[in-house]
């Protein structure tokens, strides 16, 4: 056992260490930025002809695709996947960059504050689109 | 109790040297890149929002942001979330392919943060001739 760990200590090394990481979690992050990635090479390819076919168009057709039941679901995906990846993708950008620990609080704070209004807006948007008022 | 006066002198460690002592390559380049088109599409998603609460709002709302998105300042802030989002998957593409243990090679890691930035560059100008031709086709 390590120097400064008192001798009734049950818990194991690893135990005591575990969460002490500069986001006080383990690497499921890292797993989950790949399964994401993965999501939305497809989604983002989904996204993009979704909005070239939008391009020009006005207000009602764009209800009609948007609010469509197949077009509102892959729609659904993208917003949810790409904004839990980026709100990962920050926190890691922050942890990397911002040093001051009461700064970086503040900042992880505003990255899922940031990170939730959008999605909600995103969210509510497509069913609103879908279902109507 | 560990004190720095009366401790033996430990040898000096070995330190890794930092970012800036490095010759800029590809791969270095690319992968600078990858973060940045990352926060750009962090905050090209209140683009998304604001399109997404326009189409559901009405067809004012709708108008408001076709119109600004028509002007050159919102094409331009178009095109360069077109790149961003191209670059950003490309690039993660390239690191999945590296995360699979393949294109690690000499030659092969240049080769893939190359085709990073040129592909996204070609892809960028097919689809905005693609969504030009689209606009022209639609009126």
């Amino acid at each position: 056992m390590s120097a400064g760990a008192p001798r009734n200590q049950i818990r194991s090394p690893i135990g005591r260490v575990r969460g002490f990481g500069p986001a006080h979690s383990g690497t499921h992050h890292f797993w989950h930025v790949r399964v994401t990635s993965v999501a939305l090479l497809i989604l983002t390819i989904v996204f993009v002809v979704i909005v070239i076919s939008l391009l020009g168009r006005n207000q009602p057709a764009v209800v009609r695709v948007l609010g469509s039941p197949a077009i509102a679901v892959l729609m659904l995906l993208f917003v949810g996947g790409g904004i839990y990846h980026m709100w990962i993708g920050m926190q890691e950008i922050l942890i990397d960059y911002v040093h001051s620990d009461r700064i970086k609080l503040l900042m992880l704070i505003g990255n899922t504050f940031f990170c939730m209004v959008i999605g909600v807006l995103c969210v509510f948007s497509i069913l609103k689109l879908s279902f109507g008022i | 109790m560990f004190d720095p006066t009366t401790a033996p002198r430990l040898k000096a460690r070995p330190l890794s040297p930092h970012l800036g002592i490095y010759r800029l390559t590809m791969t270095m380049a690319m992968s600078v890149m990858h973060r940045i088109t990352g926060v750009a599409l962090y905050y090209g998603t209140i683009l998304m929002a604001w399109w997404l609460v326009a189409a559901a709002s009405g067809p004012n709302a709708y108008a408001t942001i076709e119109s600004f998105m028509s002007s050159i300042f919102g094409r331009l802030i178009l095109l360069g979330y077109t790149w961003a989002l191209i670059h950003h998957a490309l690039g993660g593409l390239r690191h999945l392919i590296w995360d699979l243990g393949y294109g690690l090679d000499d030659g092969e890691r240049d080769m893939l943060a190359t085709a990073t930035l040129v592909g996204s560059i070609v892809l960028t100008i097919v689809l905005w001739v693609v969504g030009y031709l689209m606009m022209g086709g639609a009126r």
